[in-house]
């Protein structure tokens, strides 16, 4: 190097590469896939461009409305108790408690193992150990992941398991931003218990409740590896999430251009909600 | 003065209430250890058969399991892609974020922000599907390929970091080093890099933690070429197990264990990084 590059030459030689390899990666990708949802490509051999069909087809697959009705179903049932359980939990871990920093750091390790590992380590439970307690307690006995009606809740519970963990560590952190002298004023006013908490902890913790939100949801909508642990989709479909339903049909299932229509309207779908959510909380926020 | 006077008190029935609820969190970790130790003859079909402390220690099945998944080859590639991806990730992300965190009163740069930080709307499910293609077009459908996908996956959230970080770093400082005739390049790396050291351990902690743990990338990218990485071992050599949940729990175990052990030492330190992550 003789000559010294101007600051404006240096940015933009940074930019430029780091930019072409996002296009390449990211962007290229997203076009094709969205190039292959007008074509009835199965993944291998010719294909032709079929127009909109597979989106059509899409609205009155039973499969594909099966596989998005669980999804949200799970999706926002786990975001609702993983957050009402974490904000509980957070407050406890907040408060004058003995071993503090002992108990927060065992309350996050489930956040730190891997997604499909906890799933087989579920299923077994799930399988053998549930059903032996329930038997004991004069119940039937049965696997909850043989149950078509039932299976979801397993799905739910190994998802809230883990996110729980996350979940609690950032309220925990929201919670020590709220001054004490908040409390001691409230106080005086009278505010205990739940009160106290409702009108004056949950306003002003009210942006880490979104950043929470929007996690959780995104991540629940995306979920995948849970399923690959627990059901593999079944029983009968009843829990083959977007995401899994996609890899499966799409990648083995001979169905690669009607499964990028599916992907695209995913894309749509968690784009548009994620949207909303942010200004729908963005704009609660500038309110207080 | 007040506080000197009064002893801490410490509120011990919410103590009491938050070990109990710990239970959630060992059981299963519990339930694997206990499994992971036995042989199969142990496991009467009662839950005290499989929950109960096995009668003799034996190491048998983690020897098994390791056989079994390959285990030390998956752990190296599974430490290398995070490695890997974690360094390059630190170095680039940085140098980007830098390029466009001073620079955002332009609109080119403005809009580069945006393009990249919008990236993180796309779920890789649309990916997925034409990454395969384009990878084993390009021959990379191995681990080059899962570590590149992994530096352009994480680098809308990194980027969203560090130009946010750097918000912080006044600009006096660099131009107090361009005045001592030091080029723009060299600034970067001498002063601002070096500054950026909290924002790299939450890059570092949050790239680690969802590269170690993920599944789908390498399962889709790397399925043509032998290679596992810890998670995708398990999944691959599920069959293996057949009826032996013993072998399968030893190899969970094993699976769990190198993060559990590196978490035992970081915690501290992970916890500040995913924090600091999620709230910024």
């Amino acid at each position: 190097m003789k000559k010294t590059l101007s600051r404006n030459q240096t940015f933009l030689l940074i930019t430029i590469p780091i930019l072409a390899l996002f296009f390449c990666f990211n962007t290229l990708p997203l076009i094709k896939g969205i190039i292959y949802s007008f074509t009835n490509f199965r993944g291998y051999g010719n294909y032709d461009f079929v127009g909109i069909r597979n989106y059509i087809d899409l609205f009155q697959d039973a499969r594909v409305g099966k596989s998005y009705l669980f999804t949200f179903k799970l999706a926002v049932t786990s975001t609702i108790i993983v957050n009402v359980l974490s904000l509980i939990l957070a407050l406890g871990l907040n408060s004058k408690i003995k071993f503090k920093s002992a108990l927060r750091g065992m309350y996050f390790i489930p956040n730190i193992l891997g997604a499909l590992v906890v799933g087989y380590i579920f299923n077994y439970f799930f399988t053998y150990i549930l059903p032996a307690f329930s038997s004991m307690l004069g119940g039937e006995g049965q696997s909850i992941l043989a149950s078509e009606k039932w299976a979801w809740i397993a799905v739910m519970i190994v998802c809230a398991w883990q996110s729980i963990a996350m979940n609690t560590i950032i309220y925990i952190s929201g919670l020590q931003t709220v001054p004490l002298d908040v409390y001691e004023a409230g106080s005086i006013d009278g505010a205990y218990g739940f009160t106290k908490f409702w009108k004056l902890t949950f306003p002003l913790i009210l942006p880490f409740f979104s950043i929470n939100m929007v996690l959780c949801l995104k991540n629940f909508l995306m979920v995948f590896d849970q399923i690959m642990a627990l059901t593999k989709g079944g029983p009968a479909q009843s829990t083959e999430s977007i995401s899994y339903l996609i890899y499966n049909n799409g990648m083995a299932g001979g169905q690669f251009g009607f499964q990028s229509a599916n992907a695209v309207i995913f894309f749509i779908v968690i784009v548009a909600l994620s949207v909303f959510q942010m200004t729908v909380l963005g704009k609660k926020e500038e309110q207080l | 003065m007040r506080k000197e006077k009064v002893k801490e008190k410490f509120n011990w029935p919410i103590t009491i209430l938050l070990i109990i609820g710990l239970v959630t969190v060992i059981f299963p970790l519990y339930m694997t250890l206990m499994i992971a130790l036995k042989q199969p003859s142990e496991m009467t079909n009662s839950i005290s058969g499989i929950l109960s402390l096995p009668s003799s220690l034996s190491f048998a099945n983690f020897a098994e399991a390791m056989r079994v998944t390959d285990f030390w080859h998956s752990l190296f590639n599974s430490a290398l892609i995070t490695l890997l991806t974690v360094g390059i990730s630190i170095l680039l992300h940085s140098l980007i974020g830098y390029a466009i965190g001073r620079n955002m009163n332009q609109k080119g740069y403005k809009l580069a922000y945006l393009y990249i930080v919008s990236g993180m709307f796309v779920p890789f499910a649309i990916l997925m599907m034409p990454l395969v293609k384009q990878t084993a077009q390009m021959g990379l459908d191995n681990i080059v390929g899962v570590i590149l996908l992994y530096v352009v996956f994480y680098m809308p959230m990194n980027v969203l970091l560090y130009t946010g970080y750097l918000k912080n770093i006044p600009i006096a400082l660099e131009e107090a080093a361009t005045v001592d005739g030091a080029s723009t390049w060299k600034t970067y790396w001498k002063i601002i890099f070096p500054l950026m050291k909290p924002m790299h351990a939450t890059v570092a902690v949050l790239t680690a933690l969802g590269t170690w743990n993920d599944v789908m990338t390498p399962l889709v990218i790397m399925s043509g070429s032998e290679m596992n990485t810890l998670p995708l071992a398990q999944l691959n050599f599920q069959t293996q197990f057949g009826t032996n949940y013993n072998l399968a729990f030893a190899s969970y175990l094993l699976a769990l264990l190198p993060i559990l052990i590196f978490y035992l030492f970081c915690q501290k330190w992970i916890l500040n990084g995913v924090v600091n992550g999620a709230v910024k």
